[in-house]
């Protein structure tokens, strides 16, 4: 089966992270495959490897769209065990919103030919907005079987679990379908030695927009369909009254609680 | 006029919180009306009434909820042509955020998520990376999808409540097509608690309660709130994965934040550190928690927060 990895290449958590420019977008320096996209390709090489991995025909796919560096999270899916990359990069789609982001992602999708399934995190880690999934389905026109916390596949059909507020369902979809999955779903892998060597050789492919049909005012800040317009930075919050319990620290609470008219 | 539609999803028999916050939110951007999926009780159609709106639209179709999201949008974008909205409302649960996007496909509509407040002109307000900066931002569309947190507005309602039309939306022949089916279902029980995301008070614990939320439970009781986790504690299957806060569960915004036996990591705090005011309780002078809490204190949770309990029962009598 074909597989398509959504990895985005984010700015790391560990550090500060800032808007920059005109269009208020997000500073790349200091850039990592988003963290919980890591599940999706563990999902994906899970499902490709218990079906005979790349020897038996099956494709694990990365796919980032980004600046320069994003081609870094390719690299590493590489690493990890995809089975070839393709990394989407143009200037135009600089400042690119979830509507435009899909919209590209798509166009490079179809590129790629018939899709078994495409797999994406359940967000990104700097984005945050867990549309771009259910926007890529849509466009792709597939069943939609998001935030997926355990995946089977029998056949053609998946079935998923999906935990809701309050219940858990059950979700049952045939391929061609597109998958988001929780970092519930299993544990990453790491990169070994074995897979950083045989990630050399692996193919990656550079697309820009005109090798997938997609003009430039169709997307980045231009062809989005939102604008950031003003950002402040949000005072750094900075730490309060610090006490040592000394045996009646629980009433020194409630009394922070009254004078703060919490109670 | 502007034109301002609520998508209320399967209320049951009360209107919640969140979306007479929308309906609000909606009645002082201009006309407003609901599109509504479910059984209408009689009380639900008092309570939009009452907030204002003047139309309930109504699905032609009873069985989308048997599929994941695709239908709901399909309808609400038919909804929206029939009530002619130029601004479109719907609560920001994983849901709400998916139909949301796929209404924005459809419509060609800018989408904006996690908003906490809208001016009558449309600018959303929200809060990015993890609340380090907020920003405002506006759909350059015809017609703005938002998603709106709960506890963003005071709710209030309009000075007398109008007649409310019922009108039926036919839902598209191929709405169901391509979508993902929804084979069972399994209700976990409720705690009887307040909902975690629109709770004023959350009691929050993490590996240091080692096992028991007992403690923790009962310091939510005595102050109205609720409880919730770290992921380390719902790893662990201490408490369900419902109660999870941060990153990769809830984001909550309380008036307050109990974190007690949590040392504060990034995810963690991705999730709760808009909190208006932060108590934090852990043995480790160390830990990370102490950076962003307004009181702080090194200490056993099982000594402090039992204390604690106790003496707001007293002084609440
Ligand atoms: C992709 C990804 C997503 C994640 N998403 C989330 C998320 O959404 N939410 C989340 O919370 N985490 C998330 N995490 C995990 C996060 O990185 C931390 O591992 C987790 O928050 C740690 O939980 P904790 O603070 O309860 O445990 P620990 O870090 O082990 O801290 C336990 C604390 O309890 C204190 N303690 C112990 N006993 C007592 C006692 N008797 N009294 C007082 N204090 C005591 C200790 O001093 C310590 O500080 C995620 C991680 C990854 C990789
Ligand atoms: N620029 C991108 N390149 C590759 N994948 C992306 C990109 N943007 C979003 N995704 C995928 O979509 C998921 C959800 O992203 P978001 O909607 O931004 O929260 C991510 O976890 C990725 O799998």
């Amino acid at each position: 089966m074909k597989i398509v990895v959504l990895v985005k290449h984010v700015p790391d958590a560990q550090f500060d992270r800032h808007l920059t420019g005109q269009g208020n977008t997000v500073d790349r320096d200091e850039s990592i495959l988003s963290e919980l996209d890591e599940y999706a390709l563990e999902a994906a090489l899970q499902l490709s490897e218990a079906r005979g991995g790349a020897k038996a025909g099956n494709e694990v796919i990365a796919l980032s769209m980004g600046p320069a560096g994003a081609v870094n999270s390719v690299k590493k899916s590489l690493q990890i065990g995809a089975s070839s990359g393709v990394h989407l990069s143009d200037d135009a789609l600089a400042g690119s919103d979830a509507a435009a982001t899909s919209l590209a992602l798509a166009a490079a999708i179809r590129s790629l030919g018939p899709v078994d399934l495409v797999l994406t995190g359940m967000a990104s880690t700097d984005g945050e907005t867990s549309l771009v999934p259910a926007q890529l389905a849509e466009r792709l026109g597939v069943p939609q079987v998001t935030f997926a916390s355990a995946l089977e596949l029998n056949g053609t059909t998946l079935t998923a679990r999906r935990d809701g507020d309050g219940h858990s369902d059950t979700v049952e979809a045939s391929l061609p379908a597109l998958v988001s999955v929780t970092d519930q779903i299993n544990e990453p892998r790491y990169p070994n030695f074995k897979g950083i060597l045989a990630a050399k050789k692996k193919k990656i492919t550079t697309l820009a927009l005109s090798d997938i049909g997609i003009d430039a005012g169709q997307v980045g800040a231009a062809g989005s369909l939102t604008a950031v317009e003003t950002a402040d930075a949000r005072p750094p919050r900075t730490a309060g009254t610090i006490i040592t319990d000394d045996g009646d620290a629980g009433i020194k609470l409630v009394d922070f609680l009254a004078a703060q008219k919490l109670l | 006029m502007a034109k301002a539609l609520v998508f209320i999803d399967n209320p049951g028999g009360a209107l919640k919180k969140s979306s007479r916050e929308l309906l609000t939110i909606a009645r002082s951007l201009g006309e407003s009306a609901v599109a509504f999926n479910g059984e209408l009780h009689d009380d639900v159609a008092a309570a939009i009434a009452a907030h204002g709106a003047t139309a309930v639209y109504r699905p032609s179709a009873a069985d989308l909820d048997d599929y994941l999201v695709a239908p709901k949008a399909a309808y609400l974008a038919a909804a929206v042509a029939a009530f002619g909205a130029d601004t479109v409302l719907l609560e920001n649960s994983s849901d709400g955020k998916e139909i949301a996007a796929r209404l924005g496909v459809k419509l060609n509509a800018g989408v904006i998520t996690d908003v906490v407040g809208v001016d009558a002109d449309g600018t959303a307000h929200k809060s990015v990376l993890a609340g380090a900066y907020t920003t405002t931002a506006k759909a350059r569309t015809a017609v703005a999808v938002l998603t709106v947190k709960p506890n963003s507005v005071d709710v209030s309602q309009a000075p007398a409540s109008g007649v409310l039309e019922t009108i039926t939306v036919e839902v598209p022949a191929d709405a169901t097509a391509s979508a993902a089916r929804i084979t069972a279902r399994n209700e976990r029980p409720a705690s009887g608690r307040p909902e975690l995301t629109e709770a004023r008070v959350v009691v929050a614990g993490g590996r240091g309660v080692d096992g028991d939320f007992g403690p923790l439970e009962e310091l939510a009781d005595a102050l109205g709130g609720a409880v919730g986790a770290s992921r380390a504690a719902t790893d662990a299957g201490w408490i369900g994965h419902d109660f999870q806060v941060g990153q990769t569960g809830k984001t909550v915004s309380p008036q307050l934040y109990i974190s007690a036996g949590i040392s504060g990591a990034i995810q963690q705090k991705a999730g709760m550190q808009t909190s208006k005011v932060i108590v934090a309780i852990n043995k480790d002078a160390e830990s990370p928690v102490f950076e962003i809490a307004d009181f702080g204190i090194i200490g056993d949770l099982f000594k402090v927060v039992p204390q604690a309990t106790e003496e707001i029962k007293k002084r609440k009598g």
